[in-house]
């Protein structure tokens, strides 16, 4: 490989990054103003609707502000960990895009066989996601500790053990969905997935898909699991952080969200396959985002409706309730799988017999 | 060359992060070289077609032990000047442990291991053969009896843990969630006749 192919390899991928990374940190800064609509629209009021036509500048106002914010470094921090714990729960929010497909295409034709819109179309691509979000513990213990005061550390023990806990009832969900698909490729997961809504997995896993969303939703600290910022404990582990670098933590914040969207949407509703064959002309591409703006709605629902969890009880849910539940449908699943008679139920979702 | 430099980078990088690992003052610091050294080691199996491996490395010791360790280290209250009183004392053994390993690691080197010719230049899989699967085929049929020890082992660690910490006590309130969701009306509202 000569340089100039490596140099036009290098832009290639980083344009690709830029595909992805540029449009999610747009949709980040909606995302947060179509949360204050929507649920000033629940709660009968305006919301935001002053700067711009009906407030749509509201986000750049707001990224601005924060930029412009000056940065305070508490004198007893650690300054590295300090600055680099912000910085550590945005990077794995960022990354696990790398193996989101977001569709298959064949260029208009030009291509002879559909390739699918990925970074990385990797074989392991589940577990890399899994792997990758496991890692935002360190931003968040970082923050804590790094800050060197009380109410943060605190809060960072707390929101580790939550993300902890609910990351293993996420997983153990997940083994039911390699059980049927027989694949960790996210893009084979999807075409498991082919022949409408029946063969979707929301079907047969249903309770599953309960439970990675509503732990997908404690992973990222969203409302019913947002005891780590709340008033006792003055903002949880980002107390001490002002400006740009407690904006950097919201947007790893809805990052996660929308990177559970989709993957919920790819898990468990068919990824960017058409409900039934009369919807097909929409492309594919289209009908993942659309799955996934409708999960981010019932992310900003959630936070408009639903009181918050108390500590024992988040811990009760996610230990007793979810755990249990996930072995239960992996051994359902199994016996369904292997029993002769019952297969013939399991066959019409099974991706490799 | 691609790879090689790849390889270079890797490597490169997972001695840096263990050299920062064992000379970095701060424990909280060491941790995180330490993290960043599985990185780089998860990116050598990368290079070696042994994505699931990699993975795995990442997952559990970077996403499970490593915050474990940290919970630990945060937890403890580092004396620096307390931690140096020892060094004289350990000075000579330690010492000795670092030339013996020195000796072995330049005779490795010197006996034509790492020479040009000799590097392990495996042949790359098809796109198509799945690391995991074939993981899967081997442990489960081959290495079963030694997998389920192993299984068996952690299962009676964890119980273990379980049953030394948990203590039953008997000053504190629990609450039965179950008995709360079933309180009807009747059992909490009563009539008064005034």
């Amino acid at each position: 490989m000569s340089g100039l192919d490596m140099a036009i390899q290098g832009g290639i991928w980083a344009l690709e990054i830029l595909a992805i990374a540029v449009p999610v940190a747009l949709s980040v800064a909606y995302i947060t103003y179509c949360e204050r609509r929507v649920i000033g629209f629940m709660q009968a009021r305006k919301g935001c609707n002053r700067v711009g036509p009906a407030g749509l500048l509201q986000p750049l106002a707001d990224g601005l502000k924060l930029v412009l914010k000056e940065t305070i470094i508490p004198a007893q921090a650690n300054k590295l960990l300090f600055i680099g714990a912000p910085l550590l729960s945005l990077m794995p929010a960022l990354v696990a895009f790398a193996v989101v497909p977001f569709g298959e295409t064949s260029l208009f034709g030009v291509w002879e066989t559909p390739h699918i819109m990925a970074i990385s179309n990797l074989n392991v691509g589940l577990l890399y996601v899994m792997a990758i979000a496991s890692l935002s513990v360190y931003g968040v213990l970082m923050a804590g500790w790094a800050s060197n005061s009380k109410y943060p550390i605190m809060g960072s023990i707390r929101s580790t053990c939550q993300m902890i806990s609910y990351e293993i009832a996420m997983g153990f969900g997940l083994v039911t969905v390699m059980m049927l698909a027989g694949s960790l490729n996210l893009a084979d997961i999807v075409h498991a997935q082919a022949g409408g809504i029946l063969h979707w997995y929301m079907i047969p896993l249903f309770p599953m898909l309960l439970v990675f969303f509503i732990s997908g939703c404690a992973e990222t600290g969203r409302t019913p699991f947002d005891l780590t910022e709340t008033e006792e404990l003055v903002a949880g582990y980002y107390t001490e952080y002002s400006g740009m670098w407690f904006a950097t933590f919201s947007l790893a914040e809805y990052g996660a969200m929308i990177l559970i969207s989709l993957l919920t949407s790819i898990l468990f509703l068919g990824g960017w396959y058409a409900p039934i064959a009369a919807l097909d002309f929409i492309p594919g591409t289209i009908w993942l985002l659309g799955k996934s703006a409708l999960l981010i709605f019932v992310f900003i629902w959630f936070r408009a409706t639903f009181p918050r969890y108390r500590y024992d009880q988040m811990m009760r849910l996610g230990w007793k309730i979810f755990l249990p539940w996930t072995f239960g449908w992996i051994f359902v699943i199994g016996i369904f799988i292997y029993t002769p008679g019952l297969d013939s139920i399991i066959d019409f979702w099974l991706a490799w017999r | 060359m691609l790879e090689t430099a790849f390889f270079n980078l890797f490597a490169g990088l997972s001695i840096f992060a263990g050299l920062g690992v064992v000379l970095s003052r701060n424990t909280m610091h060491a941790v995180m070289f330490l993290i960043f050294c599985f990185f780089n080691a998860a990116g050598l199996f990368f290079l070696l077609d042994a994505e699931f491996l990699g993975i795995i490395l990442i997952l559990i010791y970077v996403g499970a032990v490593m915050v474990l360790f940290m919970f630990a280290i945060m937890m403890l209250e580092v004396n620096v000047s307390k931690m140096r009183e020892g060094f004289q004392q350990y000075l000579p053994i330690g010492g000795m442990i670092a030339v013996i390993l020195m000796i072995e690691f330049v005779a490795a080197s010197t006996t034509g291991v790492f020479t040009e010719g000799a590097k392990a230049t495996a042949e790359h899989f098809a796109q198509d053969v799945n690391n995991t699967k074939e993981i899967g085929k081997v442990l489960y049929t081959k290495y079963l009896l030694g997998f389920e020890i192993a299984a068996i082992i952690l299962l009676v660690a964890l119980v273990g843990a379980i049953v030394l910490t948990i203590r039953g006590r008997k000053d504190a309130k629990y609450q039965n969630v179950s008995k709360q969701v079933n309180v009807r009306r009747e059992d909490r509202v009563r009539k008064v006749s005034m």
